[in-house]
């Protein structure tokens, strides 16, 4: 059963190749061979995943060595893969989610004259994406971890002839560059601490070595996290990341690759509950997060940014949960996984509203679609409901225990902040969520034709779209409680991931109920502030928080500042120096020896040649003079 | 007496530049199959030398060795360590693509030239140069070394100066006039770099009394060759210098983006990919081999000089308004990252070196020979005078992407294994370095995806609206080189084992061990 992990990835990669060097003839069937392979991929994953139920929970993993990678001198770099629990649990999300927007793909490309190439990519991020968490050792996961982000570069700019969509691809690639040296650094670490960066020998060897150093290495670790996972200081591309078309945002944006991040870091487990400085960290970075996407998500007239800041935002509930330690990590999981399912829903039923509304993506200019599409509204309705964690819905489940967890971070001052940070987000959560649902399904319609006079038919999108939608609606309503039966998900996760029970500053029932109000609280003043009076097609200019908020709390303003400007200065100052001094100073140097810049310039004149032969000539006189000094 | 193989894979591309030099003016064709069927040969040898060499054996195999200028003690030795078999086979490996790539370079109908036979005239100079790049990676005779070390310059300035890139701004005399000046600047550089490297071979003849790299090294190791800390550092650098001018290290550097800007985009491969590899080779070889102290005292300096071309390159690469330049400062940073793998002095930064100089060649051939590609049809090198090309030419802009992805150590394709190695090589002995290096996949990332954004995505320039997209005889070259990267970034231990050896004894030719893990070590 072992050998038939190698084929997750295979499936998926075969797609790929085929597809991007197939060339035109496969343009009218490609799509059903990517979705093909994406399924076969998927029951691959189910076939091991029951394997994997029938044995004993202490020896689930399996392994597969494939061949021998970089090998050198000290330094051992295998293809080999291991599926445990936690690289199962990821295994039936991406593959599961990634089929379901493979087969939603199929209609909302239908028109697209390049739709092989956009299942090729996708394939290609499914290969990058299941190699990501099957690897056993972490620079294999590197190559995962670049190949899915070179599939989101190739994605975000699927439609590389808008200026914005090049722009937003270039980005995001460089935005996770600098995440990628975290963990350049992180395994460079890793190999002169451990003298190795396979999964089994640094995590079971991590009490060998002094805290400072697993500290370095945890603090390399998140900041590759913060890239991945979009999270505060690292942000700045997932917002631009929705100029790719809307199943990637789902599937890439939403669901999967953004949750590498939590992987990463729940995988490097014992690393982090050997450096509580790095948990402090990995904690603030999830707090300050959630907020920060939050509140950008409150200001967004366009309804996939709103969504993308709420994924931020959600990430960030789930990479604090991370930074816990034992008591968080499999509620990060849980969450992760729920949220896949939800969030894909939210993004698919967010495409849907856009297919029938001749793309338009400003929720100003919706307005009443519930009645146009109904199966769009329900679905993306029971997706709402599960992201503000209505009582009994998969969001509830999971963010309640990650609220609970916070709350129990420490015994004082610690554990009311994070709880409290944590259980503010789930208010302005509801908050956010509200106004997109409201905005775009309530109310009276609010478009108009645009300038040749055409005006949008709202109507419901294909069978092929709405099935994904219903399957994933599904999903973001039982998945929570089922995984809450008994415990049932934590038990699963818990030989990898280790669980204690968390033990909050305040009680339970008092953390669910306050909870509850929260969202209430939030979902109500949305209510009051769109529902109740009309919404302006136009945005009003907003407070100054607003306005910030909308410029993605002006992130983008600094790094251009800073960043770009700066860098152009630099770049464009050293281009100068290089010229006039470099040069100038290497032949100047050269001058005071042999007149070199003179004869540069006579050489112009058309003197090179006799130059040439004049300094052979020298040179074969200094070999005469050698033989001579010899003689004598 | 065995077949002289080492000879035989320098000598057919030399008896190939005879031939095809000498075929008539009027069968121009011939001339370039003739080229090409030669480099081929070239290639079959060099396959055949990889297979005869065994990784475990000896540490110098297949040698030659016959006296030469018996006065003077100057001998025709020749041998290969892993290292040099690697590096032959990237040469013989590229020479067919060059010579496809630039097929129509030297048409007289295309360029008007009015040169005596210009097309035998290009094809036969490359095939010189590859027997002289071949040769060099050969020779274990100083003085040999030395005379192909600077000999090969001569093909080469005819090669910038009298075929220079068609596609340029402004006149043609300027045109003219920019290509001397970068085809002098070359051989002025380089024959500076060779002549403080003659005093040094002299002066190493006068204290060690023979050239054999082997016999110095044996009777240095043994102790019957003692030289003085001094002697030993100043005939270091002699040879240091000329190397880091090939390499080419910063400061040395500012004739390189001349050089590669002017030529055309086959001779700047012939330049970037195979003849500055000499320099690099030759640092691990003769600086090391030569002079283990010495190498060992300067490191920290030349360590230094390579982080600020990792930096300065990338920088400078950003700052580019000309495709062909862009790609010569990218080099530069790249050759930064070789050479402090090479004076790391760790098994993984010296592996990691060779196997740079293997991946550096063949991704810098796929970027510069589809950059030429793209710049014959548009004339024009300038950045900004692209756009949107990916939807009028989707092979073109999908090979210049694949390109780029090597380029910027992508992981999955070759060059990722190599700078990877070389940055924890480094950072196991000096973490700082290290951690400062690492800022560079962040700038190849931007001066590449840069490139690619403005040159291939947004609306289709009108200039370009009609652009063809590649043809067969394109295909046949960057297909290969494309297959070659995935190939070796999934599977390059071929190569690691090829090279493995060849590295330890390097290293202990200057009694360096590897650091230990902290945890061993504490044990």
């Amino acid at each position: 059963m072992e050998n038939l992990i190698a084929l997750l990835v295979a499936a998926p990669l075969l797609g790929a190749a085929v597809l991007l060097c197939g060339g035109r003839r496969l343009d009218r069937g490609g799509h059903w061979i990517g979705t093909l392979l994406a399924v076969v991929s998927f029951a691959v994953g189910v076939l091991l995943f029951t394997d994997m139920l029938g044995k004993d929970p202490e020896h689930r993993a399996m392994h597969q060595a494939l061949f021998s990678w970089i090998p050198v001198e000290g330094f051992q770099a295998d293809v080999a893969f291991q599926l445990d629990q936690l690289s199962m649990t990821f295994v039936l999300l991406i593959t599961g989610v990634g089929s379901l927007i493979h087969v939603y793909s199929i209609g909302y490309m239908e028109h697209d004259e390049r739709r092989r190439r956009f299942f090729g990519y996708l394939n290609l991020f499914l290969a990058a994406m299941l190699l990501l968490v099957i690897a056993d050792n972490y620079l294999l996961l590197y190559v995962g971890w670049e190949g899915v982000g070179l599939a989101s570069y190739l994605l975000i700019g699927f439609w590389q002839h808008k200026p914005s969509a090049a722009t937003a691809a270039k980005k995001a690639f460089l935005v996770n560059r600098v995440g990628d040296m975290g963990l350049s650094i992180a395994i460079m670490l890793m190999f002169t601490t451990f003298g190795t960066f396979a999964f089994g020998p640094v995590l079971e060897s991590t009490s060998e070595t002094s805290e400072g150093m697993l500290t370095a290495i945890g603090l390399m670790l998140l900041l590759a996290a913060c890239g991945k996972s979009a999270q505060v200081p690292l942000q700045s591309w997932l917002g631009d990341a929705m100029e790719g078309p809307t199943p990637v945002s789902a599937l890439i944006h939403a669901a999967t690759m953004v949750t590498a991040g939590v992987y990463l870091i729940t995988r490097s487990g014992a690393i982090f509950n050997g450096a509580p400085d790095a948990q402090l960290a990995v904690v603030i970075v999830g707090a300050v997060t959630l907020l920060f996407g939050a509140i950008v998500g409150c200001a967004k007239d366009d309804i996939k940014k709103a969504l993308a800041g709420s994924t931020m935002s959600q990430i960030g509930y789930m990479i604090l949960a991370a930074g816990l330690g034992p008591i968080g990590y499999a509620f990060a999981i849980m969450h992760l996984v729920t949220h896949g399912f939800f969030k894909a829903g939210l993004f698919l039923g967010a495409g849907s509203v856009m297919h029938g509304m001749n793309d338009e993506v400003d929720m100003r200019k919706y307005g009443g679609l519930r009645k146009y599409m109904p199966v769009t509204f329900v679905t993306f309705g029971l997706g709402y409901l599960a992201i503000i964690g209505f009582p009994g819905l998969s969001g509830f489940w999971s963010k309640d225990k990650i609220i609970e967890a916070a709350f129990a971070y420490d015994d004082g001052i610690r554990g009311w902040i994070f709880g409290g940070v944590a259980l503010l987000g789930a208010g302005i959560t509801a908050f956010y969520m509200t106004r997109v649902m409201i905005m775009t399904f309530f109310g009276e319609k609010r478009w108009q034709p645009d300038a040749e006079g055409n005006e949008p038919h709202p109507h419901e999108s294909p069978r092929s779209m709405t099935i994904p939608m219903i399957v994933l609606a599904f999903g973001s309503v039982f998945a929570g409680g089922l995984f809450s039966l008994n415990e049932s998900f934590v038990k699963w996760l818990e030989p990898v991931t280790q669980f204690e029970h968390p033990h909050p500053v305040i009680s339970v029932p008092a953390i669910t109920a306050s909870t509850v109000v929260v969202l209430l609280l939030g979902a109500a003043l949305a209510y009051v502030m769109y529902g109740r009076k009309e919404v302006p097609v136009t945005a009003p200019r907003g407070s100054l928080l607003t306005r910030a908020a909308r410029r993605d709390l002006l992130q983008d303003d600094f790094n251009h500042v800073v960043l770009v400007r700066g860098g152009e200065h630099l770049t464009r100052s050293l281009v100068y120096v290089d010229h006039t001094m470099v040069d100038g100073a290497v032949n100047g140097t050269a001058a005071g020896f042999g007149g070199l810049s003179g004869r540069l310039r006579k050489v112009q004149n058309g003197f090179a040649r006799s130059y040439a032969v004049s300094m052979f000539g020298g040179t074969a006189i200094l070999i005469a003079a050698t033989l001579l000094m010899r003689a004598v | 007496m065995s077949f002289p193989l080492l000879t035989a894979t320098a000598a057919v591309p030399a008896i190939g530049a005879i031939v095809t030099a000498a075929v008539p003016a009027a069968r121009r064709s011939a001339a370039k199959w003739l080229a090409l069927l030669f480099s081929l040969a070239t290639l079959v040898l060099a396959v055949v030398v990889g297979v005869r060499f065994d990784p475990g054996g000896d540490r110098y195999q297949l040698t030659e060795s016959h006296a030469w200028i018996a006065d003077f003690g100057v001998r025709y030795e020749l041998g290969v360590d892993g290292i040099g078999v690697a590096l032959i086979g990237l040469t013989a490996l590229l020479i067919p693509f060059v010579i496809l790539a630039g097929w129509h370079d030297a048409d007289p109908e295309e360029t008007g030239s009015k040169r005596w036979r210009p097309t035998q005239g290009f094809f036969a100079l490359i095939l010189m140069v590859e027997a002289m790049v071949v040769l060099s990676f050969e020779a274990t005779d100083v003085f040999l070394f030395y005379i192909l070390f600077e000999a090969m310059l001569i093909p080469m300035y005819f090669l910038i100066g009298g075929f220079g890139d068609r596609a340029h701004a402004g006149s043609d005399e300027k045109a003219a006039a920019q290509r001397s000046y970068a085809a002098v600047k070359f051989l002025l550089y380089n024959l500076v770099g060779g002549l403080i490297m003659l005093a040094a071979v002299i002066g190493l003849y006068v204290v060690a009394g023979n050239f054999s790299l082997q016999e110095i090294a044996a009777a240095r190791a043994s102790g019957e060759l003692n030289m003085a800390t001094n002697t030993e550092r100043l005939l270091f650098l002699g040879f240091f210098f000329a190397f880091a001018v090939k390499a080419p290290l910063w400061p040395l550097h500012t004739w390189l983006p001349n050089a590669m800007g002017e030529a055309t985009a086959p001779v700047a491969v012939l330049i970037t990919a195979v003849v500055d590899k000499v320099g690099t080779f030759a640092m691990l070889r003769f600086c090391l081999g030569l002079f283990p102290e010495a190498s060992k005292w300067a490191t920290p300096a030349i360590l230094v000089l390579a982080l600020i071309s990792i930096v300065y390159g990338a920088l400078l690469a950003v700052g580019q308004r000309d495709i062909k330049r862009l790609i010569a400062y990218a080099s530069i940073s790249h050759f930064g990252f070789i050479i402090m793998g090479i004076f790391a002095m760790t098994s993984q930064g010296q592996s990691g070196a060779t196997l740079y100089m293997v991946n550096h060649g063949i991704s810098t051939a796929a970027l510069m020979l589809v950059a030429g590609f793209l710049i014959s049809r548009r004339g024009s090198r300038l950045i900004a005078d692209f756009g949107g090309v990916q939807k009028v030419a989707p092979v073109l802009a999908g090979t210049f992407l694949v390109g780029s992805l090597a380029t910027l150590s992508l992981p999955g394709l070759a060059p990722f294994v190599s700078e990877f190695l070389v940055l924890v090589g480094t950072f196991a002995r000096y973490p700082v370095i290290g951690i400062i290096a690492t800022f560079g996949i962040v700038l190849a990332a931007l001066y590449t995806l840069v490139l690619y954004q403005r040159t291939m995505t947004g609306p289709v320039k009108l200039e370009v609206a009609k652009m063809p997209d590649l043809r067969v005889r394109e295909l046949v070259v960057v297909a290969p080189l494309i297959a070659l990267l995935i190939f070796l970034g999934v599977y390059p231990k071929p190569v690691t084992d090829l090279v493995n050896p060849a590295v330890g004894h390097t290293l202990s030719d200057v009694q360096k061990k590897d650091p230990k893990p902290e945890v061993e070590a504490a044990k």
